[in-house]
């Protein structure tokens, strides 16, 4: 039995120091207090000084309150026992069900060799062009959704994981609304995934620091059902509240912050989560779709400026819509080879037509008189807005090229869309007989 | 002489506090025993009285106060020697793939495999003779490595003169097989095999002059080579937000550059990226020598979700590696993406030491810490006459894609080419998105400078009319204005955008930038008789669909030709005369060239 110590030193925020021996950087420890009894973990050692994060929060401890060393990291049980069922950030059940104890594994585990890992090359279909076309999803990429707070994140994170063709679902929810928890399992179980899905949910109203074990529970559990062949999809929303997590403890702790507010590590501690998405060659592999709210609608904000340095690309959603600029799939080239000739020129020359619509666009705001050429890509953007940008719009790719030179030939004469002659003979369409 | 050990005395992070029994050099290597089964690679950064402290290149998870902590009285350095081409290392020199076959799927902690094979023989020819002097460089021998012949050298951190006792003859040998006895003035006698160490944060400096950079590293990308050259020896850098392609620019780069050797810094970022290079690479070959391109490249790979104070020595493992190939007359290039992730990986450590932060949190040492990196770039002659250089191209990754931040400043202003990438371009995809106004290059290019020049004038120019048409409108812009912005247009649709995954555009060699450019030259120089803007429009819609179609031809090819042969139809019909605005600059390119024939 491990030593119990009966007096804390100090406590601050969510960091109590006690004064003990024989401890180890990063062990669990008990705190038990009037409110019951907390995980806390080992974040510094100085001589016989330890830091302790409590995963409760400090509020209410006292330092007459006991700690007990239990001589590990933090884990948590797998199997496929866990399917279906909803846990916190501690890995305790949230739902009725019962406990689990078996088969602990440490979580935040080194990461994967580079170089066992393998070129991914499996296109994810969602239906959506603005995906598909566009910013293709390919399985083992990690990718956030970059929205402000208020747009359907959530619902569109729903759609992909029913969309997608994967084994199974873990959704990391932090700071989720209680609403959106309930989103979530209606939407899962409507579409009959439920059964194949895992839940670990920090709610608003949870102690801080269980937001932060959050993705790290939820891709220790992952990557270990895609060491035994899983494709497993990582729902993580909403990461921004991740990070607010990390940033308040940082400043608990008196530690330098880097950029408003938030420690210089930020970028190394989203990193580590979400290299974990990965693709096996003999084995499963780790899809991690995120959300990422933009405070202030910034996306130099560090949380997400941070996230667009780490992730294989980003969604923007804005006004129920996913923006082509800003939206990039960086594995989109990884598979959009194998389609169709034509995708990978429809995809940038439709964006670069785009772009200039936009430029027509805020001439025109500003009272200018519009070209014949003005005109073209005004009537090009409003279709292209309507036709393909739209949420509800869901077509299989295929069916979205043919459509984009649809659109193309209802405005343009070919050789205005910078497109080469080859795929313009290919695929111009040809004027229809009757008219 | 007795080893100096301690015990931790404190963990914080990836930095432990040890309390040292004897003597500790700064940025001296020791292991932190982890239960007493593993050893922690750990390097001092500091050292106050009898406390040293310790970056460990591992995680410290488990780590406790009262561990037993040994040194090495050596400097973090890595291997020196042939067989170090075609490996993919850690930032410690850590072989990858041998480490996978020994630990599986995931980076155990405390397990270091030797970076050189030591069972594989090499080729030995002896080139110094018994009798001769040989001083720290000079070489012993050669043996094969892929293309090369790799030098076998003294080693650099031999001070003095040496008279050579004894070579091996021609033979096959192992790297820790006698090559060489030498002896010093002294009479002290020293055996030499084919591998040595050095110190990763010292240059090594063993030439006889440094040079000038002036010769064109060509990339390949018609918008550097043409527009923002870099030079052999020379140092640029890539700064951007993120996505705007400063990857891609890299790993283009580390294909067709036209040098000897690429090293490769995959530094703090993603895993995913350098996968690409090392699964393709072995696949692809180098048009230059019709070998697998892996054969001349090196990877270290210190992705983000790697240890920090690994991703720190990276780039240092990186350059010394380069000035070690560049000791052999080779031209080396070190890719380094991104210096921005070494520079926070530096922010870490010094956080944790609770120094005085300078702007953004960053060290107060930062700006001399990246120009002594960059500086380890150049040309060089050697002692035995030959050429060598290290060119350096290192990526930044600005907070907010905000150039007015420490890293960036402190890298313009060491760097001889700034190849700024702009969010606009790559959200339009224009790729390269380097920016053609804000960027520069202090290196001399493949095309003469006066016609460099009046395109990038005409680039000013077009953009000014742009930026006026936002204001006036079409309608108030005369007809003359509204074509240098058509031909402003056209130079970057069709000669600064070059998609890098197109199979024949994505890599254009000098030969031929320079024919098209000629082409592309003679278009924007031409007088044009256009009657209204419509009919511009439509002029330069044409066009640029001919040279679309021309770039995306096989060099030299029927079709080639054919593209060239409508597009000069095209430029004939309406051509009356030259601009004037072209006429000086042709001018004063005639006379460059003049000067230089
Ligand atoms: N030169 C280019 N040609 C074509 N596409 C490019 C080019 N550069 C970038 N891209 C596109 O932009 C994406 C992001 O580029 P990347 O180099 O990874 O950005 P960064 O390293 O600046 O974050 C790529 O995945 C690719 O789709
Ligand atoms: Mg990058």
């Amino acid at each position: 039995m491990k030593k119990v110590y009966s007096r804390i030193d100090e406590i601050a925020g969510n960091v109590v120091r006690v004064t003990a021996e024989g401890v180890q950087y990063g062990e669990l420890a008990t705190v038990k207090s009037a409110h019951g009894t907390s995980l806390a973990e080992v974040i510094r050692l100085s001589g016989n000084q330890v830091a302790l994060q409590v995963y409760a929060g400090g509020r209410g401890v006292s330092t007459g309150d006991e700690v007990q060393f239990l001589g590990n990291p933090m884990r948590v049980s797998f199997s496929e026992d866990l399917l279906g069922r909803v846990f916190d950030g501690s890995g305790n059940p949230r739902d009725n069900g019962p406990e689990l104890h078996e088969n602990l594994i440490e979580i935040g585990t080194p990461s994967v060799n580079p170089s066992k890992r393998i070129i991914p090359r499996n296109m994810i279909r969602t239906g959506i062009p603005m995906i598909d076309v566009f910013n293709s999803l390919v399985e083992s990429q990690k990718l956030p959704i970059f929205s402000v707070s208020g747009e359907p994140y959530n619902q569109v994170l729903a759609r992909l994981a029913l969309q997608a063709e994967v084994d199974m679902i873990i959704l990391g929810g932090m700071g989720l609304k209680y609403d959106d928890y309930l989103y979530f399992r209606e939407a899962l179980e409507e579409g009959g995934a439920m059964s194949r899905t895992i839940f670990f949910v920090h709610t608003a109203s949870d102690p801080v620091v269980e937001c932060l074990m959050v993705p790290d529970v939820a891709l220790a559990v992952a990557e270990r059902f895609a060491l035994q062949g899983k494709r497993v999809l990582c729902l993580l929303t909403d990461m921004t509240n991740f990070a607010d997590s990390l940033k308040e403890i940082a400043i608990t702790m008196e530690r330098v912050p880097s950029n408003r507010g938030y420690p210089g590590d930020l970028y190394t501690q989203l990193a580590q989560r979400y290299e974990k998405a990965v693709d096996f060659d003999v084995a499963g592999s780790i899809t991690i779709l995120g959300a990422t709210t933009m405070p202030g609608d910034d996306v130099t904000h560090p949380v997400p400026d941070n996230t667009g340095y780490i992730t294989e690309g980003q969604y923007y959603l804005r006004n129920q819509r996913i923006e082509p600029f800003g939206s990039l799939s960086r594995l989109k080239q990884m598979v959009n080879k194998d389609t169709r000739a034509d995708h990978r020129a429809i995809m940038d020359g439709m964006i670069r037509l785009y772009a200039n619509y936009k430029e027509s666009l805020e001439k025109k705001s500003m009272g200018f008189r519009m070209s014949e050429w003005d005109n073209k890509l005004l009537k090009y953007g409003e279709i292209f807005e309507e036709r393909m940008m739209d949420l509800s719009v869901n077509i299989p790719l295929e069916q979205a090229l043919d459509r984009c030179w649809e659109i193309l030939a209802e405005c343009f004469e070919p050789e205005e869309t910078g497109l080469r002659s080859d795929l313009l003979s290919e695929f111009w369409p040809k004027q229809r007989e009757s008219a | 002489m007795k080893q100096t050990t301690g015990q931790v005395v404190g963990v914080s992070g990836n930095m432990v506090t040890v309390r040292v029994q004897g003597q500790v050099r700064l940025n001296e290597v020791g292991y932190v025993a982890l239960e007493g089964e593993r050893f922690l690679k750990s390097e001092v950064i500091r050292i106050r009285g009898d406390l040293a402290e310790m970056q460990v290149f591992e995680m410290t998870r488990g780590i406790s106060v009262g561990d037993e902590v040994s040194f090495t009285g050596e400097l973090l350095a890595v291997n020196l020697g042939p067989g170090l081409l075609g490996q993919v290392y850690d930032g410690l020199q850590n072989p990858l793939p041998q480490l996978a076959e020994k630990t599986g799927f995931f980076l155990d902690r405390g397990v270091y495999l030797d970076s050189l094979d030591a069972e594989r023989q090499w080729e030995f020819t002896p080139k110094a003779s018994p009798g001769d002097v040989v001083t720290a460089a000079d070489t012993l021998g050669t043996v094969p490595e892929g293309i090369f012949q790799h030098r076998i050298m003294v080693p650099f951190n031999m001070n003095g003169r040496y008279s050579v006792d004894w070579i091996a003859e021609r033979g096959e040998y192992r790297v820790d097989d006698t090559v060489a006895e030498v002896r010093d003035e002294r009479g002290g006698k020293h055996q030499l095999t084919m591998r040595f160490q050095w110190p990763v944060k010292r240059a090594i400096e063993q030439y006889a002059e440094r040079l000038k950079p002036s010769e064109p590293m060509v990339t390949k990308v018609r918008m550097i080579d043409t527009f923002f050259p870099v030079a052999r020896g020379g140092t640029y850098c890539i700064p951007g937000p993120f996505g705007a392609g400063k990857t891609v620019l890299q790993q283009i780069t580390s294909r067709h550059a036209e040098v000897d050797v690429v090293i490769i810094t995959a530094c703090g970022e993603r895993a995913g990226e350098v996968v690409e290079t090392i699964q393709e690479f072995p696949e692809l070959t180098d048009p230059r020598t019709g070998r697998s391109l892996m054969e001349r490249t090196i990877i270290i790979c210190n992705t983000s979700s790697m240890p920090v104070a690994a991703r720190e020595a990276s780039v240092y493992t990186g350059v010394t590696l380069a000035e070690y190939y560049r000791q052999m007359g080779l031209d080396v290039l070190l890719l380094a993406d991104s210096t921005s992730r070494w520079a926070q990986a530096m922010r870490e450590m010094s956080g944790r030491l609770e120094e005085i932060p300078g702007e953004e949190a960053f060290p107060a040492y930062l700006e001399s810490v990246i120009a002594g990196f960059y500086e380890r770039a150049g040309a060089v002659r050697l002692a035995d006459g030959s050429h060598g250089s290290v060119t350096i191209g290192g990526t930044v990754s600005p907070a907010g894609g905000n150039f007015e931040e420490p890293v960036t400043q402190s890298t313009l202003k060491v760097v001889g080419a700034f190849h700024g990438l702009s969010r606009e371009r790559s959200d339009a995809r224009r790729y390269p998105s380097i920016h053609p106004l804000d960027s520069w290059s202090k290196y001399a290019g493949l095309i003469p400078h006066g016609k460099t020049e009046y395109a990038r004038d005409l680039l000013f120019r077009g953009d000014e009319v742009g930026q006026m048409m936002k204001v006036v409108g079409e309608e108030g812009t005369s007809l003359q204005d509204y074509i240098v912005n058509q031909k402003s247009e056209f130079v970057d649709a069709v000669y600064l955008q070059q998609n890098s995954f197109d199979p024949v555009d994505g890599a254009v060699m000098v030969e031929r930038q320079r024919h098209v450019f000629d082409l592309l030259f003679e278009i924007i120089s031409a007088e044009l008789d256009l009657e209204s803007k419509d009919e511009a429009r439509q002029y330069f819609n044409q066009l640029r669909q001919y040279f679309l179609d021309y770039n995306g031809a096989q060099w030299k090819t029927d079709k080639f030709y054919e593209h060239e042969n409508a597009i000069k139809e095209l430029l004939k019909e309406r051509k009356t005369g030259i601009d004037s605005h072209a006429r000086q600059f042709v001018e004063q390119a005639a006379e460059t060239v003049g000067s230089q024939g």
